[in-house]
């Protein structure tokens, strides 16, 4: 295995698009090296990324914000206004790990792993959130939603990096909240999870809803949220939203979850969190 | 494999280091450095024992790479006590006995250090969730609880 430090975005994607081996990049390192250490993958060329200029930095970006793919979560974390903008997307991003984990993970790395039940992917899904590639063809825009192909699978080319993560300008009661199931209380990987984001009218009315799932299919789904525009989260409202999101879920079998168990959970976590997201865009703590 | 030559700081010392590419900060602080208080229980990021600061974020080190400390600030349990004299998080995990085996006490102390600088009062709640990476066979957590408690009273000037 040879290491290197790219200085900048084109120098990793060259370097990633020429290794003839199996190649691999180094942010926070959280998933890289636990595979390397259980022997899952034994890579020729691990490309550290935190030495390119920005990567490592939140900066306000046209109303909203850029995050850069190295920032650990621990960081966003503590940066009181993406926080504000986006307590949902924070949330989730921080549901990873330990704080020790906190401390190197990075939601580009949660993405570009392609675990179904990845906890920061829901919430930028919900979010609408876009994200910087810079590949050997050139530099192109896509959106998280578009990343994950299935169980550690992503859309992603050879020699493809995620630079940053982009979450749009946030219109007035905005608001988005992320919920998942775990058998106990902390450090486990989701059995089902949910991130709504919503805008309100004036009158308390929702205009704008997109309702993500995560852990109840191959990748994360979006769940019809025309079930709840127009409403003000009756309870007619969001008996439709659970219902709808049990509808997108098709997911495993296994001794986390059973198929029936993971796709009323799902229900349950949109219903919830719908509430929270709805509470949060009137301004109640 | 090909050893890259690493230029960093532990503990305020400048130390300079050969590793290979995919070895583990860990395995060079106890293999190649002689310092063996952080300890590997995992070696997959799930118990803490490795736990060390980076750059004064709390990370485990078996989930960082040798190679990435070029440059970087790197604070270990070693360079806790000053000399003879203890950290107050030491002693009162001698005084209140939270410890048994004392295999993950090194990186409690580095994670309970580091949560009070971030956080001088924290809540029980609040402790246990920081550490909740930090895994203990033997005590139970409650002493380990009340050492870090009484630790940050005393820091904070209340004994």
């Amino acid at each position: 295995m040879r290491y290197m430090t790219a200085e900048t975005a084109e120098a990793a994607s060259t370097a990633l698009a020429a290794e003839p081996g199996l190649a691999r990049v180094l942010a926070g390192g959280t998933d890289l090296l636990v595979q390397l250490k259980a022997g899952m993958i034994q890579p020729d060329l691990v490309v550290d990324i935190k030495k390119i200029p920005g990567i490592r930095e939140i900066t306000p970006e046209a109303g909203g914000w850029r995050i850069g793919a190295a920032v650990a979560n621990a960081e966003l974390k503590e940066h009181a206004q993406v926080k504000a903008d986006w307590p949902g997307v924070v949330e989730g991003a921080n549901l990873i790990g330990s704080t020790q984990v906190q401390g190197r993970c990075t939601m580009a790395g949660n993405l570009c792993n392609g675990s179904p039940a990845a906890d920061a992917v829901p919430g930028l899904v919900a979010a609408d959130a876009s994200v910087t590639i810079v590949g050997p063809s050139g530099t192109r825009v896509a959106k998280v939603a578009d990343i994950p192909a299935g169980p550690g699978r992503t859309t992603l080319a050879k020699g493809e990096i995620v630079t940053a993560i982009h979450l749009p300008a946030r219109a007035p009661r905005s608001a988005d909240a992320y919920l998942r199931f775990i058998p106990r209380t902390e450090m486990d990987i989701a059995v089902a999870s949910a991130a709504v984001s919503l805008t309100l009218s004036e009158d308390g009315t929702v205009t704008h809803a997109r309702v993500a799932l995560g852990a109840v299919a191959p990748k994360v789904v979006l769940a019809d949220a025309s079930t709840i525009i127009g409403t003000k989260l009756d309870d007619a409202a969001l008996a439709a939203l659970a219902k709808a999101a049990e509808s997108v879920c098709n997911p495993i079998d296994d001794k986390r979850g059973t198929i029936e168990f993971r796709t009323s959970t799902a229900g349950v976590l949109a219903r919830r969190a719908a509430l929270i997201a709805y509470n949060r865009a009137k301004g109640v703590k | 494999m090909k050893s890259i030559q690493v230029s960093t700081t532990i503990n305020g010392d400048p130390v300079e280091f050969l590793c290979t590419p995919d070895e583990p900060l860990l395995d060079v602080l106890r293999n190649r450095l002689g310092l063996t208080g952080a300890k590997e229980g995992c070696g997959t990021g799930d118990c803490g024992a490795c736990s060390v600061t980076v750059n004064g974020r709390l990370v485990c080190s078996c989930l960082v790479l040798g190679v990435e400390a070029e440059g970087a600030q790197i604070e270990t349990i070693e360079g806790m006590a000053q000399g003879e004299t203890l950290h107050p998080l030491q002693r009162h995990f001698i005084e209140k006995a939270a410890l048994q085996c004392g295999v993950c006490t090194p990186g409690i102390l580095v994670a309970a250090k580091s949560l009070l600088e971030k956080n001088a009062s924290p809540t029980d709640e609040e402790v246990r969730y920081w550490l909740a990476g930090n895994l203990c066979r033997c005590t139970g957590y409650d002493k380990i609880i009340e050492a870090v408690q009484s630790a940050a009273a005393e820091m904070r000037g209340e004994v």
